[in-house]
């Protein structure tokens, strides 16, 4: 979720009322954003260096504030504003608007060249004209860019935002890919020209453009943007050149998003145009710029018609448990700045979606719109009429009763965790051979998550290591799943219920391990020898590094091996620094879930 | 030992019962007959506790010597020591050093030519000469006064503490006099009913020791349950007694298909990053014909164009995106292989529920775990409404002694609309968040066949933080992994959830 920082102050301001933290939070929670906290630029500063700061009291107040995922049109001041104005009745749906350019000039031109197709095809623009800025607009803008490259772009990897002194700038435009070495420019904060391969050199110290680099590194040519006169316009997705950089003087405003993903270039270009257009000369106005694509096609940018759509009254009413008329729905959708009206047939809304909104996909996006601004908390609760079977799932019925037994029997359970290292599973237990049988992570951020166990053993002896001060005997067991390899799966992968207890005191408590196995067979309904019951076969253990030589045993039933228990090998012991010894068993508890107790 | 107590006893009895004033001073009465104070201590509360004598007890402090100043006392003063090592003619410091030991020697040396008992005489080697004939070691009597409890000159005995060979030593000293229950011999007291008193009858004329309510009686030896489990069993109760059904969610390993695609979460979204999930390298993916064909290519075309009153996601949807095998990031990703399955067996209302473990790969801290436990409830019935999941949550945290709810609107990729469930913290006395809930989106639901007029329901929390609450845990390591305390296991009380209200109210 991503978080916007915005000046109180101002924030306040535009919402034209001074608030309350506590009237603000309130908005906020029943608008669905959050503020997060409340700081200051100074006290952010300290933090980031790690001290702590003395509040003065003299600082501006910083709201941070969480915007769910998909309100790109919120991630800055302006749009929260627009949005909570909206939403409190304050200022009408705004209408956005394409305007020609002034005194009769042709519309801006990008020509798009083939062969950005082998790096990053899609470029889009739109012109601001009569741009007003001042520092904290010209900071809100620079933030929302960050923000948007942050989340809808994924860093830029889809699109790449690219602002600029159109004054500076002569077009026609054209977007390229050239070799590196043919790329010349001053980039932006940069006095020196580089070519482009020396420059992606330069910012491999960079610490905030280096995530960028490998976007295109590896690519035969690299995209740019130029001017008439060959004035490198951009690098995309890396940076800007020094030439046509905006400052607070700047009015006119040529805004490029590159991209290989056109639907997310041609929003985030909608969400910059829409947010900053109410700074333009004439509010809200947007100039067009036309983009001609490798085959000559010809697509005006941006695309700020609103989207109709007609959504069921009927259908609005019975999801949310309303009965609401119809002129009614159709106020409630414009409070969350979608314009709605009766439709025809007095039985459905007509709705227009506005270019900010590109979160709504489908009527029940409009529908959730009348159940925020009618007041998730206004809704009338009721009990849903379905009869239904409570039925519990078998192993986990097992498990249970199981559990209540092992306890009952003088054993303490524990909850140990489904993914660990390699040596701690394996190694460590001289079982290298099981990995074979393991599911394993691809990408492990430590060694405590590189693979899923397969065995309960190494996290009871994990416990025991770790409570080397627990008063003996200790007896401990767990009930939980392992994980095996299984090409009868859909996914590869099975999940196994297995239940394992260990004990530990100056003796190897190999009878009391022994003795837990007799009893989980016997509450299991499982007699010990014969035909229907279990035997003990001590050679078949005679391959399992984890126990002593001549004090373990496989456990037998039906002709397979349903488990094994024996005196934990003295090596093993050392490896997870436990003292004393002992001894554990282990057994698939999914062979038995079928025995009739 | 019982001997020694026995003597005390009858000794301690009989100067009480000879002296008027009983014994003024337990220390004096232990030096008298050579008794260890700790015993005459012991003896003095077991006979109070018998009520035969009573006592008042005041600290005393006395000097006592150090290891050091033992020493001293038994073998004289080191400058003595030294004083008297000197020949005729004089000796090098280091032969003085060998017979005395080094400490005796240094210490003694620098007294001694404090005191100008002793002088250096300068040549090759330099020799340590006597300077006068004859000494008296004060020292060694102080040291020996002390140690015979008498009187001491205090301005003296301060030098001597500083020279560390005494220290003051406090202790409890006790005044004894004729208890109610006095007597010169103490009844013998049974501590227990044995099975020869039952058989014999000699229980009835036998006295019994009074037994000690401030101890704890003996530990039960039995085994004990986890406590996140308990309140996992406990959660199961609550999902049971509202009809609900328990999927199966044994499956940790899932692929991005069930886990994300079916769920209508878009293949570019942020919790598809390999810094949010772990995906696998064995088995690294699920071959895509294990897929259903048919469903596999409603979900491709409900991303890419949308359908079912959708627009979609406009973006091209790879197979090898779906296939990725991952360690589940939610049980969700088993509600929509049960909800699947339901379409396919044709439609019936259903209530689902789950609690099982989920993967993150997130950082851990005392909040967040790369594993938890995630529970799930979901009502799948035609004609659903928003005011029926409200509903639905009232009751089910009613269940769980939380009364008041609110909700907030909120974003999830799979539901619309989506709300944040809050409740009322009567001690932070504010609105926590505890929970998500949503209704889940048409472009999850009718790719797989479920009828449009169908709304399903759902709602999820995990199971650490109410645990966490319940039983007052700050640390969510100290609740969960191998390094968890054995004894925190052991100690934590049963759990009741459901704990009626009126019973609460009168606790």
């Amino acid at each position: 979720m991503p978080t916007v920082n915005v000046g109180r102050d101002l924030l306040f301001e535009a919402l034209g009322k001074e608030y309350t933290e506590e009237e603000f939070e309130e908005l906020c929670f029943e608008y669905g954003i959050e503020l997060d906290e409340v700081t200051s630029e100074k006290q952010m500063a300290s933090r980031m260096a790690g001290k702590e700061c003395d509040d003065d009291g003299d600082e501006e107040v910083i709201y941070k504030i969480d915007i769910p995922a998909n309100r790109y049109d919120m991630l800055c001041l302006e749009g929260i504003a627009n949005a909570l104005n909206v939403f409190l009745g304050r200022t009408p749906v705004p209408k956005y608007r394409l305007v020609e350019p002034p005194n009769g000039q042709p519309r801006q031109r990008m020509v798009v060249k083939p062969e950005t197709m082998l790096v990053r095809p899609f470029v889009v623009c739109a012109v601001l004209r009569g741009v007003k800025f001042d520092q904290a607009r010209y900071n809100s803008f620079i933030d929302l860019q960050d923000k948007l490259h942050q989340n809808l772009c994924r860093r830029r990897t889809l699109v790449a935002i690219g602002t600029h002194d159109l004054s500076t700038l002569q077009g026609p435009f054209s977007y390229e890919a050239r070799v590196p070495e043919d790329i010349e420019f001053v980039p932006l904060k940069q006095t020196q020209s580089f070519n482009a391969r020396d420059l992606m050199e330069h910012y491999k110290s960079d610490l905030k453009l280096r995530a960028f680099l490998p976007i295109i590194e590896k690519s035969l040519v690299y995209p740019v943007i130029y001017d008439a006169k060959g004035t490198v316009l951009s690098l995309p997705p890396i940076i800007n050149g020094s030439h046509s950089a905006i400052n607070l003087n700047t009015q006119d405003v040529f805004i490029e998003c590159t991209a290989t993903d056109l639907n997310k270039a041609s929003i985030t270009l909608n969400t910059v145009v829409t947010m900053f257009s109410m700074y333009s000369k004439e509010p809200f106005t947007v100039e067009p710029v036309e983009v001609e694509d490798a085959l000559g096609n010809v697509n005006v940018y941006p695309k700020l018609d609103s989207r109709a759509l007609s959504v069921e009254l009927d259908y609005i009413n019975s999801r949310i448990g309303t009965n609401l008329d119809a002129a009614t729905a159709a106020k409630l959708l414009s409070k969350m700045c979608l314009s709605g009206a009766v439709g025809k047939d007095g039985k459905s809304i007509d709705v227009l979606v506005p270019p900010t909104r590109s979160d709504i996909l489908h009527p029940c996006d409009v529908m959730e719109d009348v159940a925020i601004a009618y007041g998730y908390n206004n809704i009338v609760e009721r009990v849903p009429s379905t009869v239904t079977e409570a039925r519990a799932l078998p192993i986990n019925h097992l498990t249970d009763l199981l559990r209540s037994d092992i306890a009952m029997a003088g054993f303490t359970e524990v909850l140990t965790w489904i993914l660990g290292s390699i040596q701690d599973n394996f190694e460590f237990v001289n079982r290298p051979d099981d990995l074979k049988k393991a599911a394993q992570i691809s990408n492990a951020k430590t060694i405590d998550f590189q693979v899923v166990r397969t065995s309960l053993i190494p996290g009871l002896l994990k416990t025991l290591g770790s409570n080397k001060d627990a008063p003996l005997p200790v007896k401990i067991f767990e009930i939980s799943d392992c994980v095996e390899l299984d090409t009868t799966k859909d996914v590869g992968a099975r999940n196994i219920r297995r239940v394992a207890g260990l004990a530990c005191g100056t003796t190897s408590s190999f009878e009391v391990v022994h003795g837990l196995l007799d009893r989980i067979m016997e509450v299991l309904g499982v007699p010990f020898g014969g035909d229907a019951g279990y035997s003990l076969d001590p050679t078949g253990a005679n391959e399992d590094g984890a126990f002593f030589p001549g004090r373990a045993a496989n456990i037998m039933w039906k002709g397979k091996k349903v488990g094994s228990f024996g005196v934990v090998h003295p090596e093993v012991l050392t490896r997870f620094g436990i003292i004393n010894p002992c001894s554990v068993v282990e057994v698939d508890l999914e062979n038995f879930l079928a025995m009739p107790l | 030992m019982a001997d020694q107590k026995e003597l005390v006893e009858a000794e301690l009895l009989k100067q009480i019962n000879n002296n008027d004033l009983g014994v003024q001073d337990s220390v004096e009465f232990a030096g008298a007959f050579g008794f260890d104070h700790k015993t005459v201590a012991g003896v003095i509360r077991s006979l109070t506790a018998a009520e035969m004598v009573t006592y008042k007890e005041f600290d005393s402090s006395r000097w006592v010597l150090t290891k050091e100043g033992a020493a001293y006392a038994d073998k004289g003063s080191p400058e003595v020591q030294v004083f008297n090592a000197i020949p005729e003619g004089g000796v090098p410091l280091t032969t003085l050093k060998e017979q005395l030991g080094k400490d005796v020697a240094d210490v003694g040396f620098k007294q001694a030519m404090q005191q100008k008992w002793a002088a250096i005489v300068k040549g090759p080697e330099p020799l340590v000469t006597k300077k006068v004939d004859s000494v008296i070691d004060t020292v060694k009597e102080l040291l020996q006064q002390i140690q015979a409890d008498k009187e001491v000159d205090k301005v003296a005995v301060e030098k001597l503490k500083k020279r560390k060979m005494c220290s003051l030593e406090t202790q409890k000293v006790y005044q004894v006099t004729k208890g109610p229950k006095f007597a010169l011999e103490k009844k013998k007291m049974e501590t227990d009913l044995t099975s020869e008193m039952v058989l014999k009858g000699t229980w009835k004329d036998t006295e019994f020791k009074p037994y000690n309510f401030a101890a704890m009686g003996t530990a039960p030896t039995g085994g004990h349950l986890h406590p996140l489990l308990k309140v996992r069993k406990e959660f199961r109760e609550i999902f049971f007694s509202m009809g609900f059904e328990e999927m199966p969610t044994n499956n940790f390993v899932e692929s991005g298909f069930w886990n994300f695609d079916a769920l209508f979460q878009p293949q570019q979204h942020p919790a598809r990053d390999a810094h949010d999930t772990f995906f696998m390298t064995t088995p690294a993916d699920t071959p895509p014909e294990n897929f259903p064909q048919d469903y596999l290519e409603r979900v491709k075309t409900t991303h890419e164009k949308g359908g079912y009153g959708s627009i979609g996601y406009n973006y091209d949807w790879k197979i090898a995106e779906a296939s990725k095998n991952l360690m589940r990031t939610h049980t969700t990703a088993v509600s929509s292989r049960m909800l699947y399955k339901l379409a396919q067996e044709g439609f019936k209302p259903k209530k689902y529920f789950s609690i099982d473990r989920v993967f993150r790969n997130e950082a851990v801290d005392r909040t967040h775990l790369a594993e938890f436990h995630q529970i799930e409830g979901v009502i799948c019935d035609k004609g659903l409404t928003l005011g029926d999941l409200i509903g639905v949550l009232h009751a089910f945290f009613k269940r769980l002694g939380i009364e008041k709810l609110r909700f907030k609107p909120a974003f999830n990729p799979y539901t619309e609309p989506s709300m944040e469930i809050f409740s009322y913290h009567p001690k932070l006395q504010k609105w926590v968040e505890i929970g998500n809930s949503g209704m889940f989106r048409p472009e999850m639901l009718e790719p797989m066949g479920l009828p449009p007029d169908v709304s399903v329901i759902a709602w999820g929390l995990s199971l650490e933080r109410p645990t966490m609450i319940l039983y007052d845990i700050g640390n969510i390591r100290d609740l969960f992994g191998h390094k968890v305390n054995l004894s925190i296991v052991k100690s934590n009380p049963i759990c009741r959830l459901q704990l009626p209200s009126e019973v609460e109210s009168e606790a």
